[in-house]
């Protein structure tokens, strides 16, 4: 098997979903686990990538791949399959690179399973865990092609540097027009303010049972007292009570912090999806048949005006003692 | 501006798995996929502001998907074109847009919009795989679409923030749920669908050899259905006025205060 893993970067830094998906790879056991850098001025970090069990990595540097676009993606991933015969390709899901998996797909007519959660060797042959229909059953899926082409849920893997070194490979760009018609004219990133929910051990989130924007100084106050961040459901922020930077779940952030406290949220799928990885799950929602108990190590039935601000006092008063 | 939106028909209710064919159970009720109906508010939208035009919807499914189609005809779509054929059931992600692409060639629209994701596969990725067939820019995750100069002008949300992306026309576009409010069919317009145009293609109509559709041009396979991993012991409590203590006694339990 000849593996190659799809490496995004965010400014300077490789994100760390894709590198999650890099350590997976190279513990399969292949020889040839490659990594591809794609974008403008991004040589240093193929070398980053070698510490995550990259043997390879193919960097395509060109000011024409600056902006984070699928399709000029899709002709260089398609170049380098085509080139170097790679028979897996594996990435880890996110705004562009589910569009590039999916250009990808039909550019070589190779299948596509997405939304995996783990990936293993079953009597040589590679097999992916997808849940499915909310997560109610787990499907085992293959692919007929090769090239086959995976996109798993953020999360997924956590990344393992192992201190390797790789060969850096320059990609000789070409690009379809099709492809470079579409331009990026403006890019407004939003940064969160204090810990950044990503790297917190503790996040305490707020849904929409929390009944009004101004209730969300009782979950700022509990992140507080647990030294923690401060998340919040995809309704809230559609409704303007807390910034988009927090948002946790399929169309926002992933965490995994070793706590994880839900208030007043349902447990939509959407929102399981980037919290699931979760050490400890803690939900209050005063409907006992929320989806979110489905999932909670500790669920408790009640109202979270009654609840968190108690919650708050004890965990303080812990600390003072 | 001629607009084709690709819309699908998806099982209504609870859904399942046939454990024999390990593939949805299409055999009930069904609907139009409800993210598809801000696809086609913003195409109805886009021909109003533009002051004329088509919007023509296009799917791939059952016959019956017909029903469904309709309902988007009563929103204001003109004409419906469903591709159907024995031969189609199975289709992946790699047949699926290879049919569909056949049929959009045919229609050459301006613009093909699509929906934020199938509620059946979630695979929120078909677009990307229709655009690069038919070889044409596309963008995603549109919350914000205008038509000016003979291009298209997108905002969008990403992880990190929002883009603002603009395409030349021919393109193809897929909308985020948050762009619009779909419209409800109005009295006149349900009664006005029963008129409208809804062909049915059969494979050979769109001249699609067989083996690239169906499972035989499908390139992924399930081998198996399992149940979901249980999250280990999990407790639940009523709050009877104690929770608070319950819960800072089950975090010190698990040394996290
Ligand atoms: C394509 C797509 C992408 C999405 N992406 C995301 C995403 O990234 N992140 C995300 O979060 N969502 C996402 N969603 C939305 C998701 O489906 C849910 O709508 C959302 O997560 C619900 O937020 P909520 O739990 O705050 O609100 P609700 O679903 O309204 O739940 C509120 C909960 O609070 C409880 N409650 C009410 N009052 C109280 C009280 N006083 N005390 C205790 N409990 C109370 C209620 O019982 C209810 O369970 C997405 C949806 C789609 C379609
Ligand atoms: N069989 C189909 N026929 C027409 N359009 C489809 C079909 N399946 C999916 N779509 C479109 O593609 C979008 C994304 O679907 P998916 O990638 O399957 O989640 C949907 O919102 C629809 O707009």
């Amino acid at each position: 098997m000849s593996t190659l893993v799809f490496l995004e970067h965010h400014g300077n830094e490789l994100l760390k979903p894709s590198l999650g998906v890099l350590s997976k790879a190279a513990s399969l056991g292949d020889e040839d686990v490659a990594g591809v850098v794609i974008g403008s001025d991004v040589r240093a970090l193929a070398d980053e990538a070698g510490k995550f069990g990259a043997a390879r990595v193919h960097v395509a540097d060109d000011p024409r791949l600056e902006a984070p676009l699928a399709q000029p993606r899709v002709d260089v991933l398609a170049q380098l399959v085509r080139d170097n015969g790679y028979d897996t390709v594996l990435f880890a899901n996110s705004v562009l690179a589910a569009d590039v998996a999916a250009g990808l797909a039909a550019r070589l007519d190779a299948g596509l399973n997405w939304d995996l959660t783990d990936v293993v060797r079953d009597d040589g042959r590679l097999v992916g865990k997808r849940p499915a229909l909310q997560d109610s059953i787990y499907v085992d899926v293959g692919w007929t092609s090769e090239p086959r082409l995976a996109l798993f849920r953020q999360g997924s893997f956590d990344p393992t540097a192992t201190g390797g070194s790789a060969e850096v490979e320059d990609v000789n760009v070409q690009l379809e027009e099709f492809s470079t018609s579409a331009r990026m004219v403006e890019q407004a990133h939003e940064e969160s303010e204090g810990p950044s929910i990503e790297d917190a051990e503790v996040v305490v989130a707020g849904g929409r049972g929390l009944g009004g924007p101004e209730n969300f100084t009782l979950v700022e106050q509990l992140a507080k007292a647990l030294g923690g961040a401060v998340g919040a459901t995809r309704a809230v922020v559609d409704a303007g009570w807390y910034p988009y930077s927090t948002q946790v779940g399929q169309t926002g952030k992933t965490v995994a912090p070793k706590l994880y406290i839900a208030c007043g949220i349902s447990g939509a799928i959407q929102h399981k999806v980037g919290m699931q990885a979760s050490g400890v799950i803690v939900a209050i929602n005063k409907d006992p048949n929320a989806p979110i108990f489905e999932f909670s190590d500790l669920g408790v039935v009640g109202d979270v005006h009654e609840v968190v601000p108690k919650l708050t006092e004890l965990v303080n008063q812990r600390k003072g003692s | 501006m001629k607009i084709a939106v690709c819309v699908k028909h998806v099982p209504e209710g609870v859904k399942r798995i046939d454990a024999s064919s390990k593939r949805l159970d299409r055999s009930g009720e069904g609907a139009l996929n409800a993210f598809d109906a801000n696809a086609v508010e913003e195409a109805l939208r886009l021909k109003e502001a533009a002051g004329g035009g088509e919007v023509v919807l296009v799917s791939l499914g059952p016959a019956k998907a017909q029903d469904a189609l309709r309902k988007a005809l009563a929103m204001g779509a003109d004409r419906a074109v469903l591709i159907s054929d024995d031969a189609v059931a199975g289709s992946d992600l790699v047949a699926t847009s290879y049919a569909l692409a056949k049929a959009l060639e045919r229609e050459n629209a301006d613009l093909v919009l699509f929906g934020q994701q199938a509620g059946d596969s979630d695979g929120a990725v078909l677009w990307a795989a229709v655009a690069d067939r038919l070889r044409r820019p596309m963008v995603s995750q549109a919350a914000e679409l205008t038509h000016g100069d003979g291009k298209l002008t997108v905002k969008r949300q990403t992880e990190f923030g929002y883009d603002v992306i603009e395409t030349p026309l021919p393109a193809v576009v897929a909308v985020s749920d948050a762009i619009n409010e779909p419209r409800y069919p109005s009295l006149k317009g349900i009664m006005g669908a029963k008129s409208k145009p809804q062909e049915t293609l059969s494979l050979a109509d769109l001249a699609v050899e067989a083996d690239r559709v169906g499972t035989d041009g499908s390139r992924t396979e399930v081998y198996a259905l399992n149940a979901p991993p249980s999250r280990g012991e999990s407790r639940k409590i009523d709050d009877d006025g104690n929770a608070a203590q319950q819960i800072v006694d089950f975090l010190a339990e698990k040394r996290l205060v």
